[in-house]
């Protein structure tokens, strides 16, 4: 039976017609304002970063190359202290966040698993404050001296989660064709993953290892307390040490005489923005590139 | 595949052999135990160097206004009030740019060399190191705010309790909140967009095919479907914001303040403990850990939370899908 035939219905332009289309517009242009009301404060520090941090890098650069002065050397210093301090963290978090990303992809599919991702995934929120003043009381005060170990410390355990998720999640992504024909072929299933699966992830692994690595190479909180910060360089494993985003803190919160020590402030302000920046950007070059071959 | 293993590690077994599976398997299981241990370690030091004051103070701890080393008072309720109210009022800020900036990137279907920028530089907010933010509070924010922003504010809604005298220099809550809402629009963007992106398109298609605009799509069938999981972000968005100590303690002004109004400076527990754990011994150096212990049961419970209602959302994808 035939469906009685509609009445014919222009599109009306009716008044309820027109305000809804007005709302939809309105809509869509409040949605560019938020963009643009996110992009405004990125711009905005990124060019104040740069105004201030270039020519105080570069009249730092004299006293950096021949280090006579000491508040070149002190830009210089904490830039090694910061590296000291990731490679410090980097010994923590990376065997601890790689096995465990493993572990989770390879054997995790239980309860104990359920429970360990879980818990990385809720320490991935930790309060960066936390990390260091735990650092504080198991190592500081126990040893009874500041030390850069007890800074890589916290950092390593910020950094872990970090690690242990995209490892997990790259691990996870390897096809279970390699796996079985590891398998078929006679070698035993740790052997297939030493040698295949890992090998097949590490542009994966990498890449969270960097985001790890950015995710800590700025942090303050935790190295208040820790490293405590000079301004002499790494001088010994039980001894205060120093480090970029420290020294930053402590130039422009207490100066002993601003004109040194803002400009240090500010070319180490820019060190630590570039070196965040290529970081990320590695780490998304690396993963463009890796979804790019798997294409 | 689990058959496959299974047979693979009998074969070994029957041939009395030590697999080095047993070891591999173990050696990893060691590093995941770890991260347990890692959690306990934390929760164990923090209530060992606070128990002293935990015993002593008891509740009173968390209502006490007073916080005196040298007569041995310590109230947190001042820390407490300043960590909430700081981190709810950058939530509030973040929430709506945050939000619109997921719907514009999922629903308005921009170019890929529009959005894929667009999404890479939001993120990139949340990479800058928190103690740049706070260079950038000291010297830029805090004389706007005082010059131009608390003046502005105080001249037309004087009859707001929220904008009194400037106390600080423009050092001050809405300082800190302004900054910290900054740091935390990622945070609400990336996870909005990922559950905002899980929303079946077929809810889209049956708005759309009933003659609903755009908007009215977005708002009756994409956020309602998506909203437990925004919610989560907007809760991880907001323990991100209560851990944030740096930027946070730069331009806040480091003053206990409990009132509504916003251009007072305040403090947070986070910028308590960075400020006075390096002095403190004692008894002042327990209460300072206790700080550190509210702090990570409110981040916990917060990333509890959010992670089960993100999960609601996503699950519930997967099982469509």
């Amino acid at each position: 039976m035939a469906a009685p035939a509609l009445p014919e219905r222009k599109p009306m332009m009716t008044l309820a017609y027109r305000r809804r289309i007005i709302t939809n517009n309105v809509i869509t242009g409040f949605l560019v304002l938020c963009a643009l009301l996110a992009l405004i404060p990125l711009f905005w520090v990124g060019i104040y970063v740069l105004e201030q941090g270039w020519p105080a890098l570069v009249g730092q650069f004299p006293s950096i190359l021949t280090e006579q002065s000491p508040e070149g050397g002190e830009l210089l210093w904490a830039a090694e202290g910061t590296l000291i301090l990731i490679g410090l963290s980097c010994c923590v978090g990376l065997p601890i966040g790689i096995m465990t990303g493993v572990y989770l992809a390879e054997f995790g599919r239980n309860r104990f698993g359920d429970l360990v991702r879980f818990v990385a995934d809720v320490l991935a929120g930790l309060p960066s404050i936390v990390a260091g003043i735990v650092a504080y009381s198991v190592i500081v005060l126990t040893v009874h001296h500041y030390t850069p170990l007890a800074g890589g410390f916290a950092l390593g355990l910020l950094m872990f989660p970090t690690v242990t998720r995209s490892t997990e999640a790259v691990v996870r992504l390897v096809p279970d064709t390699l796996r079985e024909a590891g398998l078929a072929l006679g070698v035993s299933r740790w052997r297939t993953i030493v040698s295949v699966i890992i090998p097949t992830a590490v542009s994966g692994i990498i890449t969270g290892v960097i985001l790890g690595v950015a995710r800590v190479a700025g942090e303050t909180a935790p190295l208040i307390f820790t490293i405590l910060g000079n301004t002499n360089g790494f001088v010994g494993w039980d001894q205060p040490s120093p480090a970029l985003s420290l020294q930053i803190f402590q130039n422009f919160l207490t100066p002993q005489d601003p004109t040194i020590d803002y400009p240090i402030g500010y070319a180490g302000v820019l060190l630590l923005f570039i070196m965040v920046i290529v970081l990320n950007l590695g780490a998304r070059a690396l993963a463009a590139s890796r979804s790019g071959a798997a294409r | 595949m689990e058959t496959l293993v299974r047979s693979h590690a009998a074969t070994h077994q029957r041939r009395g052999f030590v697999s080095g599976d047993v070891v591999f398997k173990g050696a990893t299981m060691l590093f995941a135990l770890s991260v347990l241990g890692a959690a306990v370690l934390m929760v164990g030091a923090l209530l060992q160097n606070s128990w002293s004051t935990l015993t002593k103070y008891g509740f009173s701890f968390f209502t006490g206004t007073v916080w005196d080393p040298n007569r041995l008072i310590f109230g947190a309720q001042a820390y407490i009030f300043g960590t909430l109210c700081s981190s709810v009022l950058a939530l509030l800020m973040a929430s709506v740019v945050g939000i619109g900036v997921a719907v514009l990137l999922v629903e308005l279907h921009l170019p890929h060399w529009i959005s894929t920028p667009v999404a890479f530089l939001v993120e990139l907010l949340a990479a800058i190191p928190s103690v740049v933010y706070g260079v950038w509070g000291i010297f830029v924010l805090i004389p706007m705010m005082q010059n131009y922003v608390d003046p502005f504010l105080s001249r037309f809604f004087f009859w707001l309790p929220f904008f009194g005298t400037d106390s600080g220099g423009g050092r001050s809550m809405l300082t800190a909140a302004l900054v910290l809402s900054v740091m935390i629009i990622p945070t609400v963007a990336a996870i909005s967009r990922e559950v905002i992106r899980v929303v079946p398109d077929s809810l889209r298609e049956a708005m759309l095919a009933l003659g609903a605009t755009r908007a009215e799509m977005i708002w009756k069938a994409v956020l309602p479907y998506a909203r437990p999981g925004i919610i989560g972000a907007l809760i991880l968005a907001l323990g991100r914001a209560v851990g944030e100590t740096m930027a946070a303690t730069m331009v806040i002004g480091n003053f206990g303040y409990v009132g509504p109004n916003l251009f007072h400076s305040a403090d947070t527990l986070a910028s308590k403990i960075a400020n006075n754990l390096g002095e403190a011994s004692d008894l002042e150096l327990g209460a300072l850990f206790e700080l550190g212990l509210i702090l990570l049961l409110v981040s916990v419970l917060l990333n509890v939370l959010a992670r089960l209602l993100v999960w609601s959302v996503s699950r519930g994808s997967a099982e469509v899908a």
